[in-house]
């Protein structure tokens, strides 16, 4: 019996592109996996549910999740990993703030299954059947998770120790975290692990930022070209630089693309997405209405720019005039 | 909805303008509807939307600020700034399903006692109108429909007899 700490990756709703971020961490993982040995990795690795759950309470030492939690059976998952877990790691932007899945907190449940089975242009289905959680089928019973009415962070269903936040997490961050949990070094809990700095701090391009920035209006970077060298504020692009987690390594910003907010905000802020918002408006040049509204025009979907990452962890979490989730 | 419904107003007043018209009202003894509760601040450049989203979602109905007409903000340009973030604050708001009457940005004067009375008047009939938000009570729903697991602290007061 192998006596390495045991480590667990786990996904709820989510892309995949946490995983490749895990394996991003190259050949340093043949040194991880000298370390520790895997309890459950179900996109690499062939464990079952029942394998979990024959292990003791508190017998993996540390497992990281990733994706969205939407579905009953992401939930009972993620609370038996917390009880078999000493640490509980929120991996990625969807378990650490909702990520793109949490959007969906914009429309309904009902909305969202109706155009996915009826509407779609792609979609056939004249009988309008929809997934049930029970079928009878041939004399047995198939049985399917419950789709929630809400997508939540995965601290909204267990109880979270850490956070790596990212879309997805730079696999720097993700080695030197666990080479700090491995050592036996543990953080303040509910940490981040990421520099509690904004990106603009780290950014390739922060000799080229004005000190009074003022934007005439903002483009949006499918319609114009982007000079690859200057501050993309003072261009005029949508970037949420000023208002994000630096940690990422800038890669957006080397691949001539404004920040989007993936890292979330730093610490203390309340609410990513009224942060973002502050510190992009008010560098707006008009004085008056007409010309502000002009100067954000390019802000067709401010919901969806400003919590592209973040909705679920947001002060209102979701678009308030939907049907409120039925108590079970 | 009883029509005894007061809706709750949160008030930002810059504190060398509205407040002081605010303060103005009262010392001429205007009557007004009695739904707003004032907080100072020194001016509405400092109104992060942080502090609107924070006061919906513990239960005001509606969120008021008043700050200086444009060009006379003591500190240069501080109510353009609020102007500029209330702007596309109102509009995503919309899209999270809250009316855009439920926010409003005022230029009140120091001596503009009567303007704050008709303006709270005529906010708090539009909020009548529009009925309670609520939001504290919807928030506090929204994880009713989650899988729950005791904590170990209530199982232990579960197995400990006391």
């Amino acid at each position: 019996m192998s006596t390495k700490p045991k480590v667990g990756f786990y996904w709820c709703a989510s892309c995949g592109g946490c995983e490749e971020s895990f394996v991003d961490v190259a050949e340093a993982i043949l040194d991880l996996a000298q370390l520790v040995e895997f309890a459950i990795f179900p996109v690499a690795m062939d464990f079952k549910r029942q394998d979990v759950e024959a292990l003791d309470d508190g017998e993996i030492f540390a497992t990281m999740i990733n994706g969205a939690i939407r579905t009953s059976e992401q939930e009972e998952m993620c609370h038996l990993l917390r009880r078999k877990s000493q640490v509980i790691i929120a991996y990625g932007s969807c378990a650490y703030s909702g990520g793109i899945p949490a959007l969906a907190n914009l429309v309904s449940k009902e909305a969202l299954m109706k155009y996915v089975y009826e509407d779609a242009p792609t979609v056939v289905n004249p009988d309008h059947a929809r997934p049930q959680t029970e079928t009878l089928d041939q004399g047995r019973m198939a049985t399917l998770p419950e789709i929630r009415e809400m997508v939540r962070s995965l601290d909204q269903v267990i109880e979270v120790d850490y956070s790596i936040p990212g879309c997805a997490p730079n696999p720097k961050l993700v080695l030197a975290a666990l080479q700090t949990l491995l050592s036996g070094e543990r953080p303040p809990k509910g940490a981040v692990l990421a520099p509690n700095v904004a990106l603009c701090a780290n950014c390739p391009r922060i000799d080229t930022k004005p000190r009074e920035l003022s934007v005439k209006a903002f483009k949006r970077p499918h319609l114009h070209e982007v000079d690859p060298d200057t501050c993309l504020l003072a261009q005029g692009f949508l970037c949420m630089g000023p208002a994000t987690r630096s940690g990422c390594g800038e890669a957006c910003i080397r691949g001539n693309m404004p920040c989007t907010g993936c890292y979330g905000p730093v610490d203390g802020i309340l609410d990513q997405g009224a942060k973002i918002l502050t510190s992009l408006a008010s560098l707006v040049e008009a004085h008056d209405e007409a010309g502000i509204d002009h100067a954000m025009e390019a802000i067709v979907d401010p919901v969806g720019s400003f919590y592209r990452y973040g909705m679920a962890k947001s002060l209102l979490r979701r678009k308030i005039d939907l049907p409120t989730p039925v108590a079970r | 909805m009883p029509d005894t419904y007061q809706p709750r107003i949160l008030a930002f007043f810059c504190n060398w303008c509205t407040y002081t018209a605010a303060d103005l009202a009262g010392v001429s003894r205007m009557k007004y509807a009695p739904t707003t509760r004032v907080v100072r601040v020194m001016c509405s450049g400092r109104i992060d939307p942080q502090f609107i989203l924070s006061a919906f979602a513990k239960g005001a109905d509606g969120v008021l600020i008043g700050g200086c007409h444009p060009g006379d903000c003591h500190y240069l340009e501080g109510n353009v700034k609020c102007l500029r973030r209330f702007r596309i604050l109102q509009r995503m708001l919309v899209d999270l399903g809250i009316e855009p009457e439920r926010i409003r940005l005022e230029w009140i004067s120091a001596s503009e006692g009567g303007k704050l009375k008709e303006v709270i008047n005529a906010m708090s009939a539009d909020l009548v109108r529009l009925g309670p938000l609520n939001l504290p009570d919807a928030l506090r729903s929204f994880d009713a429909e989650v899988l729950k697991e005791e904590t170990e602290a209530e199982v232990q007061e579960l197995v400990t007899i006391p």
